[in-house]
């Protein structure tokens, strides 16, 4: 095994198609108009001397190393800032050129300090480099002049550090937090001599500064001046491995950069076609988990949840589990048990999880949790287009003009993806924000939106539906659009429906507190302005209308003819790294693999055959079914792999309830979350460093996950399965899980041509990849919709049961921020708690005024389900009206709050809208209390020796 | 499930959404969500309700499950 090297390039590709053909050392080369010479060079395999110059970000031309000379001009231009011309005839190398470059190197080198050796980027250096490449020998002017190389470190952020003594002052950071990132959080201060680099303003460090922590500055520093903590204190890396985050559902391609098996640090790929070389701080930096001292390595077993664990061979752990539940099966039925697959796990430990439950257990009471955030996009997209997912690739948003973002928080919670769509609104692309906070997004460095819509909690279909009736009223239909691609007859009931006057902009404003004016600008920006892209995520699906939200947003795309070609589409942003993947792989109840219903007999009968076992043609229980069932005692038995249903389900004390009730509970995964608390059995869980496997991110796209190293716990979380199987009397025969793939490939048609060979060759691949479309399929629905005829459906807004009354006159919603994930089982237990240590309550000055609340108060907040209390914020990003939760550390139970009402459709729980009361409080609530000393009761280990 | 309430809010639920759609008989419609996706158990459980007089269920649900019972 070897380092994956990436070519630099030293600028970025020209998009042009017309190609120009030059000559660069005597040889001839071919490239695209407007590329820069230096980047032909490199096309023809020859290396400018460079240093300021680096492909990710535009050329600058300041350090006068790669200078040319061209036949018939004078002088030595930059080949970085320089383009190419048809016929040019370019000399890299030339008596001149040294000269000039050994006196640049020179001026470098006589300010740079020379403890090359005891350097962390020894080795890894684009000085040391260049010193060697310009032949560099001796240094005329001496190292004793006026110098920086005594400046101070800035540590202050957690993974990397700043040394400005090794600062050339190439501005490559500045650029790259600019043009990469879009968070302009550096600037070059000072001039000449004085000039350097600096977080913000003067007093200001990295931490204290706006800098996110992408780390896109490290990557683009061509010294030691900005480098990886986790590389000064390991050393250079010898070996890397291409792999994909296991954080969000942008699904960033990295290079494990390892040391034997040690990580030394996780570096953007920039072949990576989902990320394109950036990262944000979770897939970058925040790894540290792995080898978190609370990691359980060890199975262990109880048989009261209020006794201490007892750590236990693999052997009597899964026998634990087999025993348990053929015992409930045989005193309760077949359909007494059942299983959660999680949606951080690889696609074929899923698809093993669904086998186990539907071959092994005899049901179909498999579920995940994809259930509590998109299930209203299958079903929604699946009646109007007729596939379950996202309409294009990342790619196209370089090619929308409007963007339309609803319910979703890209730069907290699909970071690299926001970027990607911030540098496109940097070139000029419009944007509405339809949200009832005012996010990052609305208002940025160098982006402001054209339209925010801050509407009441609860209304996202009544706005659609008015933004619907401004278009369909106003003759900005598309016409030809929907005549070739849709149901006639659909679209007239629904045109209609929403031309009537219950939908007008005029009504609807009431209703949701945002002006008319702004919905029908809106309405008419999204209808007009080009290639227009809706991006949407959970504050869509998570209502008790979310499949109907995402039904209108279907119709908004019909009705402009938005779909089909690039810059446009439908595109749900995915929550965790494998959500798509998961319901992909036949997650849900009612369906097997590809979203085929388990009532077709003759698809479950290829699964019959193959499998060896008659299948349950019934739907099965899904997550809230579950813990009804629970708690009315028919369902007894649950193996719940890589989710913490306790923590993130609603309505926790109903969530307390149903798992208390439950006879045998089995949890795998990395830590002693919060439903461990309730469980009997602890299965030790792999991370994604350790297994083989595969994710599929919101733009279906299917990447590789490679193992870098041995699991901790001994086992990758697919092999835990696999004995499980085989206890339940079901065994399954896999040494590999390419072996998974290939029988998934085999029995799922939009999948058939996926394999890991595939894989191999492609980097990547989206489905649906068949015969139809050997290299997969990066944008849906060219030339016609998936289910024929795109269909229109009556989307009526039925505002919610939860509604604010005298008791409970606010609306929680909730969200999440940048640098934790989720439920936080990861991400607090890294560094990044430095960003964000607890969650807090936002409450506009207005509301926090009238109830005495100062900011940094701990208040008490209620709802008819329970109450918690944590600190309050006060800022006027929410509403008056409206308070806003993060739900990330188990201290604060965000959920012991939200309501158990769900989407109508798919039961997906409503988080979004809570009515809830503020009021102050000294601190903990009597709950939080008494289930912090819960859950350290029941996280207490016996350690006894494994037998 | 005993929780009947819940039950019958969920069914009314997809109810409403059926309702005005003009493509499909609503009717036929909630009858076929319900056979889709709840499990027979809550199947049953909405039977049941039904049987002992189905209070609370909205018009074209009650037919709906009047539907399923008779297909079931
Ligand atoms: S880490 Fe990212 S946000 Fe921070 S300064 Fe560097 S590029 Fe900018
Ligand atoms: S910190 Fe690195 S990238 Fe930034 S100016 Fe200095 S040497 Fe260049
Ligand atoms: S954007 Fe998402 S996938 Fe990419 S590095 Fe960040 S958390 Fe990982
Ligand atoms: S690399 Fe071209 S001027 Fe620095």
């Amino acid at each position: 095994m070897s380092l994956v090297t990436e070519i630099d390039y030293g600028t970025p590709a020209s998009k042009a198609s017309e190609e120009v053909t030059l000559t660069i050392d005597g040889r001839p080369v071919t490239v695209p108009a407007g590329t820069s010479i230096m980047r032909a060079a490199m096309d023809g395999g020859i290396q400018v001397p460079k240093l300021c110059a680096t492909d990710s970000v535009d050329a600058f031309g300041s350090c006068r190393l790669c200078l040319v000379e061209i036949a018939g001009r004078a002088g030595t231009p930059a080949s970085c800032t320089t383009p190419v011309a048809p016929g040019m005839v370019v000399s890299t190398q030339t008596e001149r050129l040294k000269q000039i470059r050994k006196g640049v190197m020179e001026l470098y080198i006589s300010d740079h300090p020379l403890d090359c050796l005891t350097c962390a980027a020894n080795g890894d250096c684009e000085l040391q480099d260049m010193a060697g490449a310009v032949g560099l020998r001796e240094v005329r002017y001496g190292y004793d002049g006026e110098s920086h190389t005594r400046q101070e470190k800035d540590e202050s952020n957690p993974y990397f550090t700043f040394d400005p003594s090794k600062c050339i002052v190439c501005s490559r950071c500045v650029r790259a937090c600019e043009e990469v990132q879009g968070t302009f959080a550096l600037t070059i201060q000072g001039r000449g001599f004085d000039s350097k680099v600096s977080p913000g303003a003067a007093t200001d460090d990295f931490l204290s500064s706006e800098c996110v922590s992408c780390g896109a500055c490290v990557q683009a520093c061509p010294t030691a001046t900005l480098s990886e903590k986790s590389l000064i204190e390991i050393g250079q890396p010898e070996h890397s491995v291409v792999t994909t985050c296991a954080y969000c559902g942008v699904g960033c391609s990295f290079k494990a950069e390892m040391r034997g098996e040690e990580l030394v640090r996780m570096v953007p790929w920039k072949d990576g076609k989902a990320n394109r070389g950036h990262s944000c701080v979770k897939g970058r930096f925040a790894w540290g988990y792995a080898n978190h001292k609370e990691r359980i390595l060890k199975p262990m077993i109880r048989e009261r949840i209020d006794q201490p664990w007892r750590e236990v061979s693999w052997e009597v752990a899964i026998d634990r589990v087999a025993s348990e539940f053929k015992r409930l099966q045989a005193k309760h039925g077949r359909l007494a048990i059942g299983g959660i697959t999680s949606s951080r796990c690889t696609n074929e430990e899923t698809y093993l999880v669904q086998k186990l439950i539907r071959g092994g257990f005899g049901n179909n009471n498999v579920d995940t949790c994809a259930r509590v955030c998109h299930s209203p996009t299958g079903f929604g997209l699946s009646q109007a287009f007729g596939t379950s997912a996202g309409t294009q690739d990342f790619d196209s948003v370089e090619q929308s003009d409007v963007i339309v973002v609803i319910g979703a928080n890209p730069t907290d919670a699909h970071p690299v993806f926001a970027s990607r769509m911030k540098k496109r609104l940097r070139a000029g692309a419009k944007l509405i924000v339809i949200d009832p906070r005012r996010t990052d997004l609305v208002r940025s460095a160098h982006i402001e939106a054209d339209y925010h819509l801050p509407l009441r909690p609860g209304t996202n279909a009544a706005i659609l539906n008015a933004m619907a009736h401004t278009i369909v009223t106003e003759g900005l239909t598309n016409e030809a659009f929907v005549r070739e691609f849709c149901d006639r007859d659909a679209f007239e009931y629904w045109a209609e429906f929403v031309a009537r006057p219950e939908n007008s902009p005029e009504t609807v404003g009431l209703l949701s507190g945002v002006s008319p004016e702004a919905i029908r600008g809106a309405a008419r920006l999204y209808a007009t302005g080009g290639n227009g892209a809706i991006y949407y995520g959970l504050g869509v699906t998570e209502h008790s209308q979310g499949t109907t939200a995402v039904m209108a947003i279907a119709n908004l795309a019909m009705v402009t003819g938005n779909l089909g070609r690039k810059g446009v589409g439908v595109n749900p942003l995915r929550g965790q790294n494998n959500v798509q993947g998961s319901c992909d792989m036949g997650s849900f109840p009612h369906e097997l693999t590809g979203y085929r219903h388990i009532s077709d007999d003759a698809m479950r009968g290829t699964f019959e055959a193959l499998w060896g076992r008659k299948l349950d043609a019934e739907p099965g229980l899904r997550i809230p079914n579950m813990f009804d069932a629970a708690i009315e005692g028919t369902f007894l038995g649950l193996y719940v792999q890589g989710e913490d249903i306790l923590q993130s389900d609603p309505n926790t004390a109903h969530v307390v309830k149903a798992l208390s009730a439950m006879e045998c509970v089995v949890v795998q995964d990395l830590f002693l979350n919060e439903t461990a608390n309730y469980a009997h059995v602890f299965l030790p869980g792999s991370t994604f460093l350790e297994k083989d496997g595969t994710f599929t991110n919101a733009e279906r796209r299917i990447n590789r996950v490679r193992k870098v190293m041995t699991p901790k716990n001994g086992k990758a979380d697919w092999e835990i399965t696999l004995d499980i199987a085989k206890a339940m009397g079901f065994p399954m025969h896999y040494d590999h899980p390419s072996q998974i793939m290939d029988e998934i490939a085999r029995m799922t048609p939009t999948f058939a041509g996926v394999s890991y060979d595939l894989l191999e060759k492609e980097g990547s691949v989206q489905w649906p990849c068949n015969e139809k479309a050997p290299h997969g399929t990066p944008v849906m629905h060219i030339g016609g919709f998936v289910r024929g005829k795109g269909n229109f459906l009556i989307t009526e807004y039925i505002p919610t049961d939860e509604r604010p009354g005298p008791r409970f006159p606010l609306l929680l919603t909730t969200g999440r921020i940048l640098s934790q994930y989720n439920v936080g089982a990861q991400t607090r237990r890294t560094d990044n708690v430095v960003w964000h240590d607890e969650d807090v309550l936002e409450i506009h000055p207005h509301d926090a005024e009238q109830r005495g609340v100062r900011d940094g108060d701990w208040v008490r907040l209620q709802s008819r389900a329970g109450e918690t209390s944590l600190r309050a914020q006060i800022t006027d990003r929410v509403a008056p009206g409206v308070v806003y939760t993060t739900f990330h550390h188990p201290v604060t139970q965000a959920n012991v709050i939200t309501t158990d009402y769900s989407d109508w459709a798919t039961n997906c729980p409503e988080y979004k809208v809570t009515a809830v009361q503020v009021s102050p409080s000294n601190g903990p609530s009597d709950w939080q209390r008494e289930y912090g000393e819960q859950a350290e009761h029941s996280r207490r280990i016996l350690k006894v020796a494994a037998e | 499930m005993s929780d009947d309430g819940k039950l019958v809010m969920m069914a009314n639920q997809i109810g409403r959404f059926y309702e005005p759609q003009r493509q499909v008989e609503p009717v036929a419609a909630i009858a076929t969500h319900l056979r889709k996706f709840w499990d027979p158990r809550m199947r049953a459980a909405i039977i049941a309700h039904l049987d002992h007089g189905g209070a609370g269920l909205d018009i074209p649900v009650r037919e709906a499950v009047q539907r399923l019972k008779a297909g079931a």
